[in-house]
């Protein structure tokens, strides 16, 4: 079959053989665990329970405040230790509810039932999915429920469900294709419910052909489903990369998918929706990669949201040597973290100790060799924006469609000068959307 | 536990460098100069080892003097003595390739602020300005390894003669050091493109609008176009050399796509200018350097749109 791809990207060594035949392990946590409120884009959730209450695995233990944010769930049993400030990954100190977990796992009340999803409304089936706390789970963490409700509008002509895991060393999606792809079929079929005449699309990376096996049995009843094997390269599975890779439409940064006619789901977020909707299971786990060259037995784990990483590092083994960074998400675009004493959210895939190679290397000047215009996937100039962001020149930056870069750090990774040039630019953009913010805020 | 790098992303880099990306220069430039070496003797080994170590001596001086980071080490200043010398006849005084590293690097490099500032190809404006300043000892025909003075095929094919094309592929004949064997550049500019140097937009739009350009332009002399003719107009002088290895500098030329074939076409209508209507039978290297300097406009009239703002949307 046809490989999909896009112009643009880099080709990075995957480095997915550590950790991609481990079969998923469960993990039980024995520490405290330890729910941030802002695992999710938008406002933050609000705590209902207080400290001293006793809390059971399922239970709702934080209301959302608004639209465009979600609940939170506990995932074991235990007792509320506390309500209050606690370190997020990115140095944020971020509300957080505390439970002492009593290795119980007491559950609810009807905690998980089959649903007929076929038999529930639209608007039921998105309020399930709200309701579950599902967010996108590949990092951004933007509420599912949001990106679902499509004004009327609005024509939904594709489904994508983004299983590129196009980012080094990641495999929680791969191992959930071979082992619940069944799942994430059911979570196409449950969203496809929602937008007639839609058509699901599987955007896999060629790299995982047992994984396109699997996902292409699990849907080979439906003939409104697709399984679309896509070139190994990065960032094919940036959101709009992946869009104009499989349907040739694109979108620009005032736009969402939605405006092309496509959803993007994450993978996991696709199985977290089937869970949701069809068994009444809300959002309380997920899959994360525990990897990299400073980890004793590279491993894929289902762990509970809130399990602490420092408990998972010694479920991994323990470090092999001493991490030189470490790293949530994946190499290209995820944070570094400074301390081990972090919760799991709903959007952590990947747990990265890297101990090889970290040294930042020192920039040199820019011999315009033009690599960075040839691997940007957004087909702009990230030398210009670099030079026009340090500069401080953010007019020039806006007019030469800064604000369109995703942040893939292809330019930073291609540049032989070794010029940190997706730095300057995130930097420049971050200030700019700011002041946009700030500028809207006072005109209200 | 030691602190831990929290740098932002991305966490990893490609292993490529300026060092390594101007050693893939020298490679692929060798076999042309080796040809050179081996046909015109051991003084053109001489002038290209002046012509070297001017360019990476002036270099390191001047960041001495200055008190700035020495750069030598990523070979920029050895591709553009290397450069410089494949431009110039094995007869020349001795002193020529040693001015004209100094004025490359001093002049047209250091003084614009190092590399990646220069706003013309040094080697080349080095040479263009040792050719009007000393034309005489310039454009003297270098004597082969074997003692024997000859014209240049451009030369030969001006009188109306016939030039031997296996000759020119192989090099058989005379001309400036690095550039009289053709199948060499071609090796060159093989290596260059499958390592991913340069792309092969330039060298192919510089040879083909200047085929283009100086058919048109004997045509409108009214000057017999012959095969024999325009093979020796590409293989016979540094159209060729000057293509591959001279207008496909980083610095001098646009880093847009479409730029750099509109900056190939230019180099290519401004030699076909220079050799149909011009007094000199050459003109790569003049053509080459007003390129440069039209560089900043080409590009920008040939920015990249963004992928969202153009394309299919969706259907209404």
């Amino acid at each position: 079959m046809q490989k999909k791809s896009f112009r643009g990207g880099v080709h990075i060594k995957d480095e997915k053989d550590l950790s991609k035949d481990k079969p998923i392990k469960d993990h039980f946590p024995k520490g405290d665990i330890i729910y941030l409120m802002n695992q999710h884009i938008g406002a933050p959730a609000v705590p209902c329970v207080a400290a001293g209450d006793r809390v059971l695995v399922g239970q709702r233990i934080a209301d959302p405040d608004g639209f465009v944010s979600v609940p939170v769930f506990s995932s074991v049993s235990g007792t509320v230790k506390s309500v209050g400030g606690h370190e997020c990954y990115n140095g944020d100190t971020a509300l957080a509810v505390t439970v002492v977990n009593d290795g119980k796992y007491e559950q609810i009340e009807d905690f998980v039932h089959y649903r007929d999803y076929t038999q529930m409304t639209k608007q039921q089936i998105i309020d399930a999915i709200r309701d579950a706390g599902i967010i996108g789970m590949g990092g951004a963490g933007f509420p599912t429920h949001v990106k679902l409700s499509v004004k009327p509008d609005k024509k939904i002509d594709y489904v994508i469900c983004n299983g590129a895991e196009c980012e080094p060393y990641i495999t929680c999606d791969y191992r959930l294709m071979l082992e619940r792809a069944s799942l994430a079929a059911l979570g196409m079929k449950i969203v496809l419910s929602l937008f007639d005449g839609a058509v699901g699309i599987f955007g896999i990376e060629a790299n995982k052909p047992d994984g396109i096996a699997k996902v292409a049995e699990a849907c080979k009843d439906e003939k409104n489903i697709s399984v679309v094997p896509l070139k190994k390269k990065y960032p094919q599975g940036g959101e709009r990369v992946m869009i104009t890779a499989l349907t040739k439409r694109r979108i620009n940064s005032k736009m969402l998918p939605a405006d092309a006619g496509c959803i993007v789901l994450n993978f996991s977020t696709m199985t977290a929706i089937a869970e949701a909707v069809a068994y009444n299971k809300p959002l309380i786990h997920r899959i994360v990669t525990v990897t990299g060259d400073a980890v004793n037995e590279p491993s894929n784990f289902d762990v509970l949201i809130g399990t602490n990483i420092a408990e998972l590092v010694d479920a991994a083994g323990g470090f092999k040597c001493e991490p030189e960074k470490i790293i949530f998400g994946g190499p290209m675009m995820g944070a570094a973290v400074y301390t081990l004493d972090v919760p799991v959210n709903k959007a952590t895939s990947c747990i990265l100790l890297l101990k090889k190679n970290m040294s930042v290397p020192e920039p040199h000047e820019c011999i315009r060799c033009g690599r960075c215009l040839t691997v940007c996937p957004e087909h702009l100039m990230p030398i210009k924006l670099k030079n026009t962001a340090d500069a401080g020149d953010y007019g020039e930056f806006e007019k030469l469609n800064g604000l369109e870069c995703i942040g893939c750090g292809c330019c930073t990774y291609i540049c032989p000068a070794k010029r940190r040039l997706s730095q300057s630019i995130t930097a420049a953009k971050q200030f700019i959307l700011a002041e946009k913010k700030k500028k809207a805020a006072v005109k209200k | 536990m030691k602190t831990l790098n929290v740098s932002i992303s991305p966490h990893i880099r490609s292993s490529n460098t300026t060092m390594k990306i101007m050693l893939d220069v020298i490679i692929a430039m060798s076999p042309a100069m080796i040809f050179g070496y081996i046909y015109f003797g051991w003084r053109a080994l001489l002038i290209s080892v002046i012509s070297v170590s001017s360019c990476v001596l002036t270099e390191f001086i001047y960041e001495k003097l200055m008190k700035l980071p020495v750069t030598i080490g990523d070979l920029s200043a050895v591709v553009t003595g290397l450069v410089l010398a494949m431009s110039l006849y094995s007869t020349a005084p001795l002193w020529i390739p040693a001015v004209g590293g100094v004025f490359a690097i001093l002049v047209v490099k250091m003084l614009f602020g190092g590399i990646g500032q220069n706003f013309m190809n040094p080697a080349l404006t080095a040479r263009c300005f040792l050719l009007l300043s000393f034309s005489r000892i310039m454009t003297d025909y270098p004597v082969l390894a074997d003692g024997v003075t000859s014209a240049t095929p451009l030369s030969l094919a001006a009188n109306g003669q016939h030039v031997s094309y296996i000759e020119m592929l192989i090099g058989n004949h005379s001309g400036s050091i690095g550039e009289t064997s053709a199948i060499a550049i071609l090796i060159g500019a093989v290596y260059l493109v499958i390592r991913r140097v340069i792309s092969p937009r330039i060298p192919l739009a510089v040879i083909s609008s200047s085929i283009f350009f100086i058919i048109l332009f004997s045509y409108i002399k009214g000057d017999a176009v012959t095969p024999n003719f325009i093979a020796v107009q590409v293989m016979g002088g540094g159209l060729l050399a000057g293509a591959v290895f001279m207008a496909t500098d980083y610095t001098t030329s646009p880093v847009t796509s479409y730029g750099r074939i509109i900056y190939g076409s230019t180099i290519g209508l401004i030699t076909a200018i220079i050799r149909c209507f011009g007094g000199s039978l050459e003109g790569i290297s003049f053509a080459i350097i007003t390129a440069n300097l039209l560089t900043p406009i080409i590009e920008k009239l040939t920015y990249p749109k963004p992928l969202g703002t153009y394309g299919k949307k969706a259907e209404k």
